[in-house]
């Protein structure tokens, strides 16, 4: 039973984070300086659970030797500046990691 | 057709191809919980209940080795912070919209359909541009109900070693390839990435993906402010 309540408190602190600026900023509050700024959100935001992801272990340390994430992220870099393609960039990487773990 | 449903097939257009990747990513979740000793209902009523991937990861994670509620609550405060941000960009597009429409795109306001929608907010003047979001949002649900739902099935039967868990920061990475072509975006890029992975042991409460993003912001708000006073 407790769990059920967790998840529900977990729930709605997840809602609220979403509906809170949504519901109480204006369109008044923006100008092109404020925009300006806030178009360089998705560029502060995805590194951070990008960069995790690659170059930290499942215990979360931090591993450099011996880590195909790295390359097959590399490669998948390299291929998204090439095309600018959303699926060619996320199939590269996984086809070269999987190719790192299963084959080399 | 009418406009309203055009623009909502839209946002569901855009955001398809950012479904690829949420499959496995919802499959991992379903049979990760069944792993850890979770029912099938606990674990549907998370996905619909909370209707986030990395909250209900770290949800996982944090119960199953037995932390405190206040833990648990405030990791999973932390990990959702970027919403605020999220929210921050959209408002500005939706602010004329009446509270039960913010209320019902706040519940849908995932990765996902912020990264298509924002772009299209941004570009489109049309008093009904909130359905792409709307479209997007019910797609990203949608998939992950069902996956959920298959991972629950599944259970073990996938493989830890496939690495499906990398096809979560590639989605993430295959949205960033329009800005490592700017200069002021790669700094913001490496800023935050290299804060978040250094920061990820130290700072408590998983609090790294705000305090990163946070960064990043700032760099950014110095950087475009000795920009704009170079071209003055």
């Amino acid at each position: 039973m407790t769990s059920w309540f967790l998840i529900i408190y977990c729930g709605l602190i997840t809602f609220f984070t979403r509906f809170s600026m949504i519901a109480l900023l204006k369109k008044e509050m923006f100008n092109d300086r404020v925009r300006e700024v806030l178009s360089y959100v998705p560029s502060a935001i995805f590194p951070a659970i990008i960069f995790p992801a690659i170059f930290l272990d499942n215990a979360g340390s931090i591993q450099i030797e011996d880590n195909p994430k790295i390359l097959a992220a590399f490669v998948a870099t390299i291929v998204g500046i090439l095309t600018r393609n959303i699926i060619a960039t996320i199939f590269s990487g996984l086809a070269s990691y999987w190719f790192l773990i299963f084959v080399v | 057709m009418n406009n309203k449903f055009k623009i909502f097939l839209k946002g569901i257009k855009d955001v398809s191809p950012l479904m690829i990747p949420v499959v496995p990513f919802g499959i991992i979740f379903g049979v990760l919980a069944i792993e850890l000793g979770f029912n099938g209902y606990i674990t549907m009523g998370m996905s619909i209940i909370i209707f986030g991937g990395a909250s209900q990861i770290i949800f996982l994670q944090l119960f199953s080795a037995g932390a405190s509620s206040l833990i648990i609550l405030s990791s999973v405060g932390a990990v959702n912070s970027r919403h605020l941000l999220y929210g921050a960009v959209l408002s500005e597009h939706l602010s004329d919209l009446k509270l039960s429409w913010k209320i019902i795109i706040s519940y849908f306001l995932v990765d996902q359909a912020f990264a298509v929608s924002n772009s299209y907010l941004k570009n489109n003047n049309d008093k009904n541009k909130h359905f792409h979001l709307f479209g997007a949002g019910v797609t990203c649900w949608t998939i992950w109900q069902i996956t959920t739902f298959i991972g629950i099935i599944l259970g073990s039967v996938i493989p830890d070693k496939l690495g499906l868990t990398f096809a979560i920061p590639l989605t993430f990475l295959a949205l960033l390839v329009n800005d490592f072509r700017k200069l002021v975006n790669v700094i913001v890029i490496l800023v935050s990435g290299t804060i978040a992975t250094l920061g990820y042991q130290i700072i408590p409460f998983k609090a790294y993906v705000i305090v990163a993003s946070l960064s990043g912001l700032i760099v950014a708000f110095i950087l475009t402010k000795l920009m704009n006073k170079k071209n003055d």
